[in-house]
């Protein structure tokens, strides 16, 4: 997983609130056997609509995405973290995010950056005057730098630790690999191996 | 004071314990794989240019979405055929060992763990699958995991683990003739209810369960998470021992004797506490089976559907709707309710002792003209088995269908499904629905209220049966 401490890119403003995992990447997408690839699904059911921001220039091309309130919530499915990193997206900016979304946000490497619902109204304002506007997102400074704009985000500290690292669940756990190969090296002989005997 | 089996077994798999809020890491001795939640775990490790740090305790299976009969045939639905040759080449990639389709060892994941001896007391055993609580029988602590922590689980053989709750069953007395371990955990999933055993595992105890074969524990044990359950457990003991013994993986030698010497020591505390405690008398228990779409919606089969009007509104509401669903009316007797199909196979009741017990019926039976039988054993060492016994002459001769080994009907991923409206007596755990195929409804019931019900073409028991012979005895002169 990439170490995330600053990052800059196109804000693309996405006006709606209570956008669930479902509506941001139905069950028919899920089917891929891949960890990747899962761009297609992102937003599916509102892609086909030729003024849906993802289908205008040069927010398609966005890597921060700014959402109205209650981003991510219902079925726990990682996909939808998966498909917004396979689009481009690095950062996801709302008010208020669903909380299992937030935590398969922060294992695969995407910032989840909770800011003011007035906040919000100020960004994609900025956005919206200024299509194609770079957004800088300092996770140090927890601050999203929009032209003259400087907004406050919030973020918990372990997250942000662990963002900052670039540390996935695997990489917390390899941490502890010497206390790994200790309880290996005690395991009783009797123990089953599955290799073919 | 005394720890319980289930807190000897997670202390003895402590790799290093978490300190303040953070979970301890627990060691896994076998994490079993298949298709399903298998793939973005393999790909994970290839993004991130990981191996599988224990190929030798990670055995790979296919079993969910494998066809049943013409095996010979490539496989028809694409994504099926996806997840089975994304395994294969997993497996060879990262040096899994794997049980394909069609070969002598493979079967369904619950079912190859214990037969080939790798499910032994005091293990830790995971799975991407719910199920994987059936492993407890031998006195494991085994459960069902995502497939973000399969990835996790294959790339360091460990997982960050919170402590769970300890809720003993205690099942005091005899089961009768023709009530099986089936019929004690749908009448525990009724007493508690879907959610009763929720954060909980749960430890089944009891003079009925040390009379118990390995394989009627195997399917009390499957169905704890239908519970609730995060796991269940029976401790070791002569039974267990004696079940394991020569299997392929079993230790062998002195090996062995170090072995039992330590699995004798797996059982619980006279003076440890659990944090709940269930009775369940086994002398009063009869066949029970489900009415609703849920397993908690079960009841004895002496029984009648239940009356929406009788109940407090919350469970009124949902009965209505199960009732709806399962196009059934309150009042009917569930002896009368007919079935299309009867299914015999899934993890939970698709061991050798539970197709015997089947057989045993049908010896003498012939399958209703209404009903269509499937007899789908759990692994293709079962259908060997049972083949060597002459059971599937049994099943044929009486007229029902004799398949290869898979999940099948248990969930309808393969053909084996139920069609919209078709009513299905089911020896599988879950009657959601839609589960056996969209629109089919689901009766949860014990392998010999299966068999007794093909025959009879409504919900019957074998008892049903035996007055059935009397009957027709006193009619026909001999
Ligand atoms: S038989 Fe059914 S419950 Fe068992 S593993 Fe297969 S699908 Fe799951």
């Amino acid at each position: 997983m990439d170490a995330f401490t600053t990052h800059t890119g196109i804000g693309t403003p996405l006006r709606m609130s209570n956008v669930d995992t479902d509506q941001i990447i139905p069950a028919v997408y899920l089917k891929r056997v891949t960890r990747t690839g899962f761009e297609d699904g992102l937003f599916a059911s509102w892609r086909a609509d030729p003024s849906f921001v993802l289908n205008t220039e040069p927010y398609s091309r966005g890597s921060v995405l700014v959402a109205g309130s209650d981003f991510g919530t219902g079925s726990s499915r990682e996909h939808a973290v998966w498909a917004l990193l396979d689009y481009g997206f690095r950062v996801v900016v709302s008010s208020r995010f669903g909380e299992i979304f937030k935590g398969n946000s922060s294992k695969a490497g995407l910032l989840a950056a909770t800011v003011e619902q007035s906040d919000v109204e100020l960004l994609w304002k900025k956005i919206e005057q200024r299509p194609g506007l770079e957004l800088t997102v300092d996770l140090e400074a927890c601050t999203i730098t929009a032209d003259d704009l400087t907004v406050r985000f919030t973020i918990d500290e372990y997250t942000r630790w662990r963002l900052m690292e670039g540390l996935d669940d695997i990489d917390l756990t390899l941490r502890h690999a010497e206390d790994i190969d200790a309880y290996e090296a005690g395991r009783p002989a009797h123990k089953p191996v599955t290799l073919a005997t | 004071m005394g720890r319980t089996l289930a807190e000897k077994v997670w202390d003895q798999h402590v790799v290093r314990r978490g300190e303040g809020q953070e979970p301890d890491l627990l060691y896994i001795d076998l994490h079993l794989v298949h298709e399903v939640t298998s793939p973005q775990a393999f790909d994970g490790l290839r993004l991130a240019g990981r191996r599988v740090r224990r190929t030798d305790l990670t055995l790979a299976t296919e079993d969910h979405n494998v066809p049943t009969k013409d095996l010979h045939l490539p496989i028809a639905d694409e994504t099926s055929a996806t997840q089975v040759s994304t395994l294969r080449r997993n497996c060879e990639d990262f040096g899994v060992r794997l049980f394909p389709m069609g070969t002598q060892d493979q079967g369904i994941v619950h079912m190859i763990g214990p037969e080939q001896g790798l499910t032994q007391p005091g293990t830790t055993v995971v799975c991407g699958d719910s199920h994987t609580s059936t492993h407890g029988a031998f006195g494991a602590l085994a459960f069902g995991i995502g497939t973000s922590e399969v990835e996790h689980v294959l790339a360091t053989q460990t997982l960050p683990l919170r402590p769970f709750k300890t809720m003993a069953i205690e099942i005091s007395g005899t089961l009768r003739p023709g009530v099986t371990s089936k019929d004690v955990i749908l009448a525990v999933i009724a007493q508690i209810g879907t959610g009763g055993g929720a954060g909980y595992v749960l430890e089944y105890r009891g003079e009925a369960v040390r009379q118990m074969s390995m394989e009627a524990r195997m399917t009390m044990c499957n169905m704890s998470i239908e519970a609730g359950g995060r796991a269940g457990m029976v401790a070791p003991d002569e039974t267990t021992f004696a079940y394991l013994r020569d299997r392929p993986h079993a230790p062998k030698g002195e090996q062995w004797d170090a072995a039992v010497a330590a699995w004798r020591e797996l059982r619980t505390d006279d003076d440890a506490e659990f944090d709940a405690v269930v009775h369940v008398d086994a002398d009063a228990l009869t066949p029970f089976v489900t009415w609703g779409t849920n397993p908690g919606q079960g009841l004895p089969l002496g029984e009648s559907v239940p009356d929406p009007a009788t109940m407090d509104d919350d469970d009124a509401a949902a009965t209505r709707k199960a009732l709806e669903y399962m196009a059934l009316e309150p009042g009917t007797r569930l002896r009368d309710i007919a079935v299309d199909v009867v299914f015999l196979g899934s993890c939970t009741n698709a061991r050798i002792e539970d197709l015997r017990a089947a057989a045993e019926i049908l010896r003498h039976h012939q399958v209703a003209d209404s009903v269509q039988m499937l007899v789908v054993p759990g692994s293709m060492r079962v259908k060997a088995q049972a083949e060597a016994e002459g059971l599937d002459v049994v099943f044929t001769e009486a007229g029902a269908e004799w398949r290869s080994a898979g999940c099948s009907m248990c969930l309808g991923m393969n053909p084996d499904q139920l069609s919209p409206g078709q009513r299905c007596a089911s020896t599988s755990n879950r009657n959601f629905q839609g589960r056996q195929g969209k629109g089919g409804r689901t009766h949860l019931v014990s392998p010999l209220v299966a068999a007794a019900t093909a025959v009879r073409g409504t919900l019957s028991s074998p008892e049903d049966l035996v007055d059935d012979r009397a009957d027709t005895t006193t009619l026909q002169p001999a």
